[in-house]
């Protein structure tokens, strides 16, 4: 009886499958249409853009590494260096403070906690943005409530500077890495901690030689994902600091409005290139770290 | 472990309540005392009368409705098909609605940029030139809705993939398909309704990418919500800082809304 049952589930799955053959082509072919029109488009010919240059007097247009190269150098190659600088340095410390908030609250053990934290990281993760420019325009800008009643701006503080994307880009992004984290941390097991505990390991000595170990490629993943999340803000950014703190995203900007030199469409072109290697990189590390990570969960 | 009370614990979660709930205090703080006029919720009451407001929050309305639409019809049933059948599409369809993270919205929106000028540059003479004009109708710009779709595919993906593992897919077909359904009887009445929570969550996800997305709209020359924001705050700081805490708040009530739908069979679900 019990050996008949699978055999019973087999033979009817097959047949679905060759009668459900050209349905499945028919249902997903929309789809594919679809990005190849609305994505594929665009994408090639940004592409095609990049690497061509266009003759404003002739109007002919010739294939050239031009653009790529000045792409890579003078005030470009400082808005990219900008760029990643300020990605790596939110991504680190969006790991450091969101790994410590997401253990606090899965030790904690409090459902109603969990679950308030879980949501509102929700929210606050997708709040980028124009709105959180200027919730932080109102708190630390120069007329901000906290500026004005602390008397910051004495003390020297700006924030339109650096450092004050650093504290608003990490609004969205400690909210990111506690959404990525918590199912890893969910899946450490409390008997590998009393395991631990039982050998005469501390609390550090566990961390070190337990935890974090198995909690690697999760948290590797998650500051790949937040770098490459803090690299292609720019509502924030923009809304925020203007042209004040250069940035890749902002000269894109800049470039396609027509706020700079007539011609330089094309050099904004090969810089979306710059940053799509870039981001295709961080995909590239992120995707394998995730599966890997994900396999860890599941065993 | 719970018996022990930990200090550290405290500390965290006191210094992260600190730091995100004071932008939001002081924001309100911001919209509501204002210097030299004292308390006023004038930013509050002139919102509705602000000039592009509404025609701002309508506009962005009919985007998010649409994409949904839109994203919703390509995937769900290009999904079910996965799921039913067709094994080698899978890593096709994965990779697909993967590639956008790989292409920044800036970078989409450059490459969009070129395209729309073909249009005026080489195009001007051909029947294609009035479907550049079509797309780009700043009433109701498609060409924001093909941008949207693009973008929401790698949530919607998720969202539907998930939601899709969770249920037994071929097993409800074909229970529907012996009861005498037709193909869309059995998608509509057997398979949707079981999806309901994951095809909620899409669409959440969906409306709150489009009822935020700046950097394509403003690019591109278009005024919905949060282009409209920005244009405000150059001149009227308390209004603009009015609306991003109201929306905010919106959003937090249509998550939490989203929450209570579909939290309690997702999370039953998710663990089977």
């Amino acid at each position: 009886m019990t050996a008949a049952l699978p055999h019973a589930d087999v033979a009817p799955t097959a047949s679905v499958k060759r009668r459900r053959r050209a349905p499945g082509w028919l249902a997903v072919a929309p789809l594919l249409a679809f990005t190849a029109v609305a994505f594929g488009i665009p994408a090639l010919a940004m592409l095609n853009g990049a690497f061509t240059v266009q003759d404003r007097a002739t109007g002919t247009t010739s294939y050239t590494l031009g653009n790529l190269t000045t792409s890579l150098q003078g005030p470009y190659l400082t808005a990219l260096a900008g760029s990643v600088k300020l990605s790596a340095v939110t991504a680190v410390l969006g790991v450091a403070l969101g790994l410590p908030l997401a253990q606090a609250v899965v030790s904690s053990r409090s459902r109603a906690l969990r679950d308030a934290v879980l949501t509102g990281s929700g929210v606050l993760a997708n709040f980028g943005g124009v709105p959180l420019a200027f919730a932080f325009v109102a708190t630390l800008g120069n007329a901000g409530v906290l500026t004005r009643h602390l008397g910051l701006a004495d003390a020297g503080w700006s924030l339109y500077s650096f450092w004050g994307l650093v504290i608003v880009y990490l609004y969205f992004l400690i909210p990111l890495m506690v959404l990525t984290i918590t199912p890893a941390l969910d899946g450490l097991r409390s008997q590998w901690r009393e395991a631990a505990r039982n050998n005469g390991a501390t609390t550090v000595q566990y961390w070190r030689h337990v935890a974090l170990p198995v909690l690697a490629p999760s948290l590797l993943g998650g500051l790949v994902l937040l770098f490459g999340s803090a690299f292609a803000a720019y509502a924030t950014a923009a809304a925020m600091v203007g042209s004040t703190v250069p940035l890749v995203t902002l000269q894109i900007a800049d470039a396609i409005s027509g706020n700079v030199l007539v011609g330089q469409e094309n050099v904004a072109l090969a810089l979306s290139l710059d940053m799509v290697l870039v981001a295709g990189l961080v995909m590239a590390v992120y995707l394998p770290l995730q599966r890997r990570s994900a396999r860890w969960l599941d065993a | 472990m719970a018996r022990r009370l930990n200090p550290w614990r405290w500390v965290v979660l006191g210094l992260a309540t600190l730091y995100f709930l004071v932008p939001l205090a002081a924001s309100v703080v911001f919209t509501v005392d204002v210097p030299g006029q004292g308390l006023t919720f004038d930013a509050y009451a002139e919102i509705l009368s602000a000039d592009g407001f509404v025609s701002g929050l309508l506009l962005s309305l009919e985007l998010a409705a649409a994409t949904i639409a839109v994203v919703l019809l390509l995937m769900v049933p290009a999904l079910v098909a996965l799921r039913l059948g067709a094994p080698r599409l899978r890593p096709v369809v994965e990779v697909v609605c993967s590639l956008p993270l790989v292409v920044p919205p800036i970078a989409f929106v450059a490459g969009i940029a070129t395209v729309l000028r073909w249009g005026p540059d080489h195009l001007s003479r051909t029947p294609l030139f009035q479907t550049f004009v079509a797309v780009q109708d700043p009433s109701f710009p498609i060409v924001l809705v093909l941008a949207y779709v693009v973008m929401a595919l790698p949530f919607v993906y998720r969202a539907l993939d998930s939601g899709l593992r969770a249920i037994d897919v071929r097993t409800l077909v074909e229970a529907a398909r012996s009861c005498g359904a037709s193909w869309p009887q059995a998608l509509l009445r057997a398979v949707l309704p079981n999806l309901r929570p994951a095809l909620l969550n899409a669409a959440f996800l969906t409306l709150a990418l489009v009822l935020g997305e700046f950097t394509v709209a403003r690019l591109l020359g278009f005024q919905p919500f949060a282009v409209w924001i920005y244009t405000v705050g150059g001149s009227q700081a308390q209004l603009s800082v009015a609306v991003s805490v109201l929306s905010l708040l919106v959003t937090w009530a249509l998550l939490l809304a989203l929450a209570g739908a579909g939290g309690r069979t997702r999370t039953a679900s998710s663990r089977g």
